[in-house]
């Protein structure tokens, strides 16, 4: 996974994803879409009363300290960790071979690694009306006090399972199936439209 | 209907598969005991008022839960992860009745 010569991977939202202004946008485009394209994105887990090992682990790794607390996460721009589930955390880079970084240990005693780098797609909404948008998809509260900065959450739209991690005050990444990436994005483009958004 | 889940906080019910009844108890799978297998495949408490229940948040963490519900008004009077045993749902429901 980590080998250098791999060739590039391509984007499942590739035939829809047209960058430019698109939508209500005459005064101004309220939100921004993109594609993160990260390289590793993982699921750690750790059995029950492991918890604290692992998140010294990953603190070793990526050298981001995660918060207390349930959903608590932290961004710091190429490497983000958030919790989604009670021991259960997602890791991203943007290079590729967080995997390997991880490889030996996690111990079988701590708990387990997944690589969902090939199965996960990371999209982005940035703006002043992100809330407003993601609002329409999920029925969880979006403001700022409630879902503070660099915290995680696990929901679902249209029954269809995504993770969410706020990577801004006013900016989210939400993490969805590969396969159910395209429909997901055709979704979100149709929802911005009114605000006006930009594909970058 | 909202559930609270003890990690994901507040969340609208169709975030959550119910499990079934709560009060159940499993007789060991080596139990040729005709009688506790045939009480936990069909005998229900039904009560008009709380009610002990499993549920996942199948649309989230995916913890299970005992929650403890009532059947008339639909309040959520407790929530906690299932994995403590279900004993706790129990005294809950037991101590309002």
């Amino acid at each position: 996974m980590a080998e250098p010569h791999l060739p590039e991977r391509q984007s499942p939202l590739e035939p829809e994803y047209n960058p430019g202004s698109h939508g209500n946008f005459e005064h101004g485009v309220d939100v921004i879409l993109s594609e993160t394209r990260l390289g590793s994105i993982l699921q750690l887990a750790a059995w029950p009363g492991e918890e604290k090992r692992l998140i010294e682990v990953i603190r070793k790794v990526t050298g981001l300290a995660l918060p207390d607390g349930a959903g608590g996460g932290v961004n710091n721009g190429a490497r983000a960790v958030f919790g989604f589930a009670p021991g259960k955390f997602t890791v991203v880079d943007e290079a590729e071979g967080l995997a390997q970084a991880f490889a030996g240990l996690i111990t079988p005693a701590i708990g387990t690694l997944t690589d969902l780098s090939h199965g996960r797609t990371a999209i982005r909404i940035a703006g002043p009306k992100a809330e407003w948008v993601m609002a329409k998809f999920f029925a969880i509260d979006f403001a700022l006090p409630a879902f503070p900065l660099g915290a995680g959450r696990s929901t679902n739209h249209h029954d269809i399972f995504a993770q969410i991690q706020r990577s801004g005050a006013d900016q989210f990444d939400i993490y969805v199936f590969r396969s159910f990436a395209r429909s997901f994005w055709k979704a979100l483009c149709h929802a911005s439209e009114e605000v006006g958004y930009e594909v970058q | 209907m909202l559930i609270t889940c003890p990690y994901c906080g507040p969340r609208d019910v169709i975030e959550f598969t119910y499990q079934g009844d709560g009060n159940r108890e499993r007789p060991q799978p080596a139990s040729q005991d005709l009688d506790a297998w045939n009480a936990y495949v069909y005998d229900r408490l039904n009560p008009a008022g709380d009610h002990n229940e499993i549920w996942q948040h199948s649309g989230g963490c995916r913890a299970h839960l005992r929650v403890v519900r009532n059947t008339i008004t639909h309040e959520i009077l407790s929530t906690a992860f299932a994995r403590g045993g279900h004993k706790s749902a129990d005294n809950k429901a037991e101590s309002r009745s």
